[in-house]
């Protein structure tokens, strides 16, 4: 299938009635969300923030496809492409870097675009490793090279950049923006650090502790890319730590 | 000289020692049922040259090659689904361990008389015999497979073909390989004496004339001539082979 040179990003409309865990060995079953409704827009970098186990990564996999037993829809504007960066990199351990991200191109792609990815994240002389030899924050930047090799309309990330330092942290949502930047596709991405929420978002969706919905919404009106001042990052995070305090004791 | 070499040295030079201690041994008792080494190779060349125990070797080599890829077919596709399915698991997990108890000479002893002294019956029971280990051992991989990189590769639409060779087999090939190889040292020992039962050819057929014949160096010479065979099937396939397959451990 051919592709245009600006890629057609998606809006994605969802409408999860619920979602339940039934009850196996040793487990009660547990409701990961109830009547959450939000609309994602084209284009726009959208970071789902909460408590741990408020069913974020639940709602990434139902938007993804991979978890299809839930009662409700989700809609999105065309058939968007869709990547998606796991909180464990989930790399292939007996595939090479390289081979990782060749394994996900769609055919007709040529394996030599891979080239200047790779460079781009700094991977360009470990691309023939296979990923025991790679450090965590390498892992992590290959998941998301292999996550931006498909070219996705649609991006997906799951507390990509937890357990690493902050400066190495700090470097990969940095990459993250300069290929998204690059390449244009609408974000879903989860977090439960709020600074983090506000360097990232346009617009952040606060979900309450299981069953997750939505309890309020708070858009960040600073242009991605422009907000390295602390003393801003530290008040949008105060805000936003404040609104949660709020909504759920509401 | 490299490890590798330096090793096939050591064994080489193990193996000269052996031979030499058997010689000796034999020249000590010097009786006509003790036979020397030189004595046994000596026949080993005779009966390659002149006399039938190529017919024989390969009469037996293509018993096993059935019975082997019977068994690891059947095994591997029924260790899968029982893997996968739990009401397959239940219903057929007592059969196997009737199966698994049931001594090789019994299922000889009941196919012969059920299908008669024919190859068919041969080959099932030997078959039969290695068949419940690799489904107990594939069931055990299939378990094992990681959830994590099902869902990677279900995200990211690899399809059913790729999936399975790229993230599935890898994870099952150690299982494999564990079943191929103690399922090779089973059927070797398990068809000399479904052969010497009731075929009129085969090694294990062979071992049985020489038996009742007291020709103690032509039965040697056979079972080397066998498990030379079954070595180099060792070294020259399997060896090779696990390496390979496991060499992105590093």
């Amino acid at each position: 299938m051919a592709r245009l040179n600006t890629p057609m990003t998606t809006g994605i409309t969802l409408d999860i009635t619920e979602k339940r865990y039934p009850a196996e060995a040793g487990h009660r079953a547990v409701t990961a969300l109830k009547g959450l409704r939000a609309h994602i827009g084209p284009n726009e970098f959208c970071v789902l923030f909460g408590p741990s186990g408020c069913g974020k990564s639940t709602l990434l996999n139902i938007i993804a496809g991979i978890d299809r037993s839930f009662l409700g829809s989700v809609r999105f504007d065309g058939d968007p492409r869709i990547g998606y960066v796991f909180q464990a990199p989930r790399l292939l351990p007996w595939r090479t870097v390289r081979q990782n991200l060749e394994l996900v191109l769609r055919c007709g792609r040529d394996p030599a675009d891979l080239d200047d990815l790779l460079a781009e994240v700094g991977l360009a002389d470990a691309a023939q490793f296979y990923p025991s030899r790679l450090s965590g924050g390498m892992a992590r930047r290959a998941g998301l090279a292999r996550a931006f090799a498909i070219e996705p309309d649609l991006l997906l990330l799951d507390e990509p950049f937890i357990s690493l330092d902050a400066a190495a942290s700090a470097r990969l949502r940095a990459l993250m923006l300069r290929l998204v930047a690059t390449r244009p596709a609408t974000v879903v991405f989860v977090t439960h650090d709020a600074a983090e929420a506000v360097m990232l978002a346009d617009r952040i969706l606060l979900l309450s502790p299981a069953p997750g919905r939505v309890l309020a919404e708070m858009p960040i009106p600073l242009p991605r890319g422009q907000r390295a001042d602390p003393d801003t990052i530290g008040a949008l995070a105060a805000e936003l730590t404040h609104l949660t305090q709020q909504a759920v004791s509401n | 000289m490299t490890r590798f070499s330096a090793a096939v040295a050591g064994r080489a030079v193990s193996l000269l020692l052996l031979l030499a201690i058997w010689e000796a041994a034999a020249r000590l008792v010097h009786s006509r049922l003790f036979p020397g080494a030189g004595e046994i190779l000596w026949a080993l060349f005779d009966e390659t040259i002149h006399g039938e125990l190529l017919h024989h070797l390969s009469a037996t080599l293509l018993r096993v090659a059935i019975a082997f890829a019977g068994a690891m077919v059947a095994g591997t596709a029924i260790g899968i689904a029982m893997g996968l399915v739990r009401a397959l698991d239940t219903l057929f997990d007592s059969w196997i361990v009737l199966f698994l108890n049931l001594p090789a000479l019994v299922i000889a002893v009941l196919l012969y008389v059920w299908l008669g002294l024919t190859d068919a019956a041969a080959i099932t029971a030997v078959a039969l015999s290695k068949f419940p280990t690799v489904v107990v051992t594939l069931r055990e991989g299939t378990r094992a497979l990681d959830r994590d990189l099902a869902g990677m590769a279900e995200s990211f639409h690899l399809g059913a073909w790729r999936t399975l060779r790229h993230v599935i087999l890898p994870q099952l090939s150690p299982y494999l390989l564990v079943a191929a190889r103690s399922g090779l040292a089973l059927i070797w020992k398990i068809v000399l004496v479904v052969e010497l039962l009731g075929r009129p050819d085969g090694i294990g057929y062979e071992i049985q004339v020489f038996f009742q014949l007291f020709d103690i160096t032509r039965l040697i010479a056979y079972a080397l001539a066998f498990v030379a065979v079954v070595l180099a099937i060792e070294w020259c396939i399997l060896l090779p082979l696990e390496r390979r397959l496991l060499r992105w451990r590093g």
